[in-house]
């Protein structure tokens, strides 16, 4: 393992932002801390940088004990979400920072920030000062600049938080091919399950200090361990009491087994889809049909169908009545 | 029409109040002390700065000034980092003692040093067996000048550092630079403009103070006279060419401060 996060606990006062979490980070993944803000995702991450110090619990990254060592000596790259790119010196300077702080001969450092560079498609940058960069090619600087050490592991918090939707988009497919040439354990944050699920092969969900969920992307969409990481993984309704995705439930025009009486409210058309808002024995129901589907049944508010979960519906493993998050 | 003539009219009014009160009490004085000076042409002038009473007052000036902003620059730099980048208890009262030296009048902080350091206090008294006098020696016109001059640095670079923020400095630890690295390299170039600016305003306020260097120096001739004493006693002793003549001198230093702070202060923004 590249990363073994073991019983870390931190409190910030009275506020408790870790608590009793455990992770193992395979060699060589693309891992996302995913999370509403809040949840404890980068004081994870901090932790693992050696930015903060855990109450208890240690860290291992390469099979070290790093839980006392300060953040130089743990060979970490980090990436913050506002660049925290040395104003005062050229793009250049900036990417050479750590292997001028490590001594290491100017012809190398020369060559080396080169390659970075090129990399990450700034060569023709090389002597402006950050502040004649866009915001997005002053996060692939910062990335440079932490790749430039070839650190254990490379931890970025939420590193397209600040870019506007455009760039944010790009950069997420650009993390990922490089990753795939570069191969370093990487693990970022984010709050946006979008980013998360386009990008990691690992999604470790946080919540209120605590671990929800570790798995593939497809593992925690089709098998959510509770119904925090459902609701938090996508678009999700509440049927007699039950969370179920919109896209699971069966609309029939008449009586079937399983299937409750229901009144049609609202007919939405967005394109292709169309949105079914329900009343179900006095409660909102929301379903998502094709608009054949839609078009078969002549949906039309105040007319009358039966909806069912379908045979496939996918159900949080643990189902809980009523968690905070569900409504989001 | 008429809302705009009256605005040009108040404008005017405006503009002229302010010129009056700079000229009455700035203009006006120090353009009298330049015309005294050189109404007799450039030789007088000269000569009275020259005297050796006159240059040994420049030199120890010079003296207790650089040290004590040296020592002010080493405290507000620790301070201004302790109190922007730590929580500890006493912050509020350490944020506060700092300011202390604006609201405390000069003399009684003089005052308050001889209290402590006089010959017949302890500290004094045992100062003075290790063969080191505090009072009407330069180690007090040090102190005392540190103690006017102290906040200056430490509000110069606290907004500067609160602005700067953490951030740049803990991507400087992860690629593996130590604490005095990332100062030098980090720290340090971030501030400098704010730095510079702090240091030539505690200079400025050290060379042209006069309260509390007075009652700690004992006014010694050709000893413990700054220049600003020096203006005064041949003021006293009706040898008006002299002080005029050495009231120019300060009022160009701080002409060359001014400048000097013009300078630094446009790179800020």
């Amino acid at each position: 393992m590249a990363i073994d996060v073991s019983h870390i606990d931190k409190r910030f006062g009275d506020f408790v932002a870790l608590d009793d979490v455990t992770v193992e980070i395979a060699d060589g993944s693309l891992t996302a801390l995913l999370g509403p803000s809040g949840g404890g995702k980068s004081t994870l991450l901090r932790v693992i940088a050696g930015l903060e110090q855990p109450d208890s619990g240690t860290v291992t990254i390469n099979g070290n004990d790093a839980t006392k060592l300060p953040p130089q000596r743990r060979n970490v790259g980090f990436v913050f979400q506002h660049y925290a790119a040395f104003k005062h010196m050229s793009v250049f300077r900036n990417v050479a920072f750590g292997l001028e702080i490590r001594k290491r001969p100017k012809r190398e450092i020369k060559q080396r920030v080169q390659e970075l560079l090129e990399l990450v498609h700034l060569e023709a940058f090389a002597d402006r000062l950050p502040s004649q960069l866009s915001g997005g090619q002053r996060q692939r600087m910062a990335l440079a600049r932490a790749l430039a050490v070839q650190p254990n592991v490379l931890l970025l918090d939420e590193p397209f938080g600040a870019l506007d939707a455009q760039v944010r988009k790009e950069l997420r497919v650009w993390l990922r091919r490089l990753h795939d040439e570069v191969h370093v354990t990487t693990v970022f944050v984010t709050h946006d399950q979008e980013e998360a699920m386009d990008v990691a092969d690992e999604i470790v969900v946080m919540a209120g200090g605590r671990i929800e969920q570790i798995g593939s992307p497809d593992e925690l969409y089709e098998r959510p361990a509770n119904d925090f990481v459902m609701s938090f993984l996508g678009p999700v309704t509440r049927l007699n009491g039950r969370l179920v995705r919109p896209h699971d439930l069966e609309l029939l025009a008449s009586a079937a087994p399983g299937a409750v009486e229901a009144s049609v409210v609202r007919v939405v058309r967005l394109g292709f889809e169309v949105r079914v808002e329900l009343l179900v024995n006095g409660s909102d129901v929301w379903v998502q049909v094709t608009r054949d589907s839609s078009e078969r049944l002549e949906l039309h508010s105040g007319s009358t169908v039966y909806v069912r979960a379908s045979e496939t519906a996918i159900r949080p493993a643990v189902p809980s009545i009523a968690t905070p998050a569900a409504s989001g | 029409m008429v809302g705009a003539a009256v605005t040009t009219k108040t404008k005017w009014a405006l503009r002229l109040v302010a010129l009056l009160y700079l000229a009455l009490l700035l203009i006006v004085p120090v353009g009298l002390i330049f015309w005294r000076t050189f109404q007799h042409g450039f030789s007088p002038f000269w000569h009275s700065i020259t005297t050796h009473e006159a240059l040994h007052a420049l030199r120890v000036t010079l003296e207790v000034a650089i040290t004590a902003t040296v020592l002010n620059t080493v405290f507000g730099i620790t301070a201004s980092l302790l109190i922007v980048r730590h929580a500890f208890p006493g912050k509020r009262l350490l944020n506060a003692l700092i300011d202390l030296p604006l609201a405390v009048s000069p003399v009684v902080a003089g005052l308050a040093l001889i209290l402590i350091y006089g010959r017949l206090t302890p500290i004094g008294g045992w100062l003075g067996h290790q063969g080191v006098n505090v009072i009407f020696a330069l180690p007090g016109m040090v102190i005392a000048t540190v103690f006017v001059s102290l906040p200056l640095v430490v509000r110069e670079l606290v907004p500067v550092l609160e602005e700067i923020g953490t951030e740049q400095e803990q991507a400087a630890w992860t690629l593996g630079a130590s604490a005095p690295q990332t100062f030098r390299r980090i720290t340090l170039p971030a501030i400098r403009w704010a730095l510079a600016y702090g240091i030539v305003l505690a200079l400025a306020r050290s060379l042209g103070e006069f309260g509390a260097v007075a009652v700690v120096s004992g006014k010694v001739v050709g000893q413990t006279q700054t220049l600003t004493l020096y203006v005064e006693q041949q003021y006293q002793n009706f040898d008006k060419t002299g002080a005029y003549a050495v009231s120019v001198m300060l009022a160009m230093i701080a002409i060359v401060t001014l400048i000097a702070m013009t300078l630094f202060r446009p790179k800020e923004r």
